[in-house]
């Protein structure tokens, strides 16, 4: 990671969900504009990771964070107790597994994140969707129809909608959670064309299943295993030349 | 081989068993239907549908009767409006609250509680209607007449709402977590998520509940017949006595009105009103169940 500027950092990261741990002391610098990929078997806890930059487990009873994760600039302990995920939430966004617009229209979505802002300007509502469609490459397939509800769109227009719902409140980091799980293979490869034309834009730091996928559109790739991140290093790196056994047996397939 | 006869005939036999069974409900729906029917239509071959529909007065058992049902139909919609105005906010909220807020252990010790609201005997509330919040309220207003249509209105709303909370909390609890995680993610707060994107999301079985609520104010019959004064009064002032149609049938059903007589058959024709009523908003709460299911 030389020379890149350090958007976010987890230091020694544990998380329970009750009783069970979930994540063993992670250790992972997140480079700033740029595509940091998680791969590993199911269950190996990088969507857990994933969602304590959110603070998504906070919804739900008896989990809990031990350890940092900082975010830069203002070096902000996202999982402390002390901080509102709220706040953490204002500035970090995320796509989910499956596409989950909101029962409202293709233009009341993406002003969800100003309205819950208490931002009602219909100008500038009117400006950030026109120009949060236009980042998610929906502008011209949805410009007629923005008063529609938003379950009239395909499934991969749905995720591209909610990437673009993500956008629309200039998050410092988005947060991918196997984004084209639910999707066809060419709504994938839209998605992926997205997700690098967005890093010139914002950090982002996506779970995939998909080595390929990996492969293709990250810059920086962890692999993790049971709760511990096994590798981190470039997407180069980890594909071609990984350092640890189980990497190397990972993505050549021999497992997983 | 004759073993297999007897496995044939006893199938059979249950079969059988079980479509009687289903058929009595059916049955006693459709005798109900037809039997209202039946003696209106006798009552309307004396009454002319013009009077019974747009006339103001209804004094059937008096020596110069008048047949007009627009009173009870008030007094109805009257102590309907004001249970709804209660049970249709605070079931919501209370459905919001458990669904949303309540740590779960509170909700499994709450949901009981308020579900044994329903098991009260509607004559007990009728009763705390006239001889507890009339009083009260009277206090407050003191142009309440003893029996008025407020108080049990709003005895009523308060009997409804487990009906409410109960289905529209079902209804919550069907939208799928990832809508609720996709409004946190976008930094909502709690309110924000159950006001702006829950409520939406939950739309149909919410109607549902609030169509539920209705039916059961319109076919409430106990606490009006108690606290409301079974006066057929033509008015729209809540704090007069008043007689809704379901009333009506229990005062002309506990007299001594022989059988036969028009008077007798008042009670079907306000009877085929209160269907009608009830039928339509049942209807409507039908169509919007089976969105809910086209939904998820």
């Amino acid at each position: 990671m030389v020379g890149e500027k350090i958007k976010a950092e987890s230091i020694n990261l544990n998380f329970w969900y009750g009783t069970v741990q979930a994540l063993k002391n992670v250790n992972l610098k997140i480079a700033e504009k740029k595509v940091t990929a998680l791969i590993g078997p199911s269950g190996c806890g990088k969507t857990t990771f994933l969602r304590c930059f959110n603070r998504m487990h906070d919804l739900y009873p008896n989990n809990r964070y031990e350890g940092e994760i900082f975010l830069y600039p203002d070096k902000v302990n996202i999982v402390s107790p002390h901080v509102d995920p709220i706040e953490i939430r204002m500035r970090i966004g995320m796509v989910f597994q499956k596409p989950n617009p909101f029962p409202k229209t293709i233009y009341e979505n993406i002003a969800y994140g100003l309205r819950v802002r208490g931002i009602n300007n219909k100008k500038v509502l009117d400006e950030v969707v026109e120009r949060s469609l236009k980042g998610a490459a929906l502008w011209d397939e949805v410009k007629d129809k923005l008063n529609k509800l938003a379950f009239e769109l395909s499934g991969g227009q749905q995720q591209r909608l909610c990437i673009a719902r993500a956008l629309a409140t200039d998050p410092e980091i988005l947060l991918f959670d196997e984004p084209t799980s639910a999707l066809d293979p060419i709504a994938t490869g839209r998605i992926e064309e997205l997700i690098e034309e967005l890093k010139e834009k914002v950090t982002i730091l996506i779970v995939t299943h998909n080595m390929q996928q990996a492969a293709r559109i990250s810059d920086y790739t962890g692999f993790m295993m049971l709760g511990e991140l096994i590798e981190f290093d470039t997407t180069d790196k980890i594909f071609t030349n990984p350092s640890k056994k189980l990497t190397e047996d990972y993505v050549t397939g021999r497992f997983g | 081989m004759q073993n297999r006869k007897i496995v044939k005939f006893r199938e059979k036999i249950l079969e059988i068993t079980f479509f009687l069974c289903a058929f009595v409900s059916v049955f006693t729906t459709f005798a109900i239907i037809f039997i209202l029917f039946f003696e209106s239509y006798d009552f309307f071959k004396q009454v002319p549908l013009k009077e019974f529909f747009l006339g103001t007065q209804w004094t059937p058992l008096f020596a110069e009767p008048k047949f007009g049902i627009l009173p009870l139909v008030l007094g109805t919609l009257i102590t309907t409006i004001i249970a709804l105005l209660v049970a249709l906010p605070v079931g919501l909220i209370t459905a919001i609250y458990l669904s949303e807020y309540a740590p779960h252990k509170f909700r499994e010790t709450v949901k009981p509680v308020l579900e044994l609201l329903a098991a009260v005997p509607t004559v007990v509330y009728g009763y705390f209607a006239l001889l507890f919040l009339t009083p009260i309220l009277q206090k407050i207003i003191p142009d309440l007449s003893t029996f008025n249509a407020l108080s049990p209105g709003i005895i009523m709303g308060i009997m409804i709402v487990p009906y409410v909370s109960s289905v529209s909390e079902d209804a919550l609890k069907a939208v799928p977590m990832q809508i609720r995680e996709g409004s946190y993610a976008m930094g909502a707060t709690k309110f924000q998520t159950a006001f702006k994107v829950l409520i939406p999301s939950a739309f149909s079985g919410i109607a549902a509940a609030f169509i539920i609520g209705i039916s059961r104010a319109i076919g409430e019959t106990m606490v009006v017949a108690i606290a409301a004064g079974m006066m057929p009064n033509f008015t729209f002032n809540p704090l007069e006595p008043v007689q809704t149609i379901t009333s009506y049938i229990v005062q002309v059903s506990l007299g001594d009105v022989p059988h036969g007589t028009l008077e007798y058959r008042t009670i079907f024709a306000a009877g085929i009103v209160l269907f009608f009523m009830t039928l339509f908003f049942n209807i409507i709460g039908y169509f919007l169940r089976s969105k809910i299911r086209e939904k998820y």
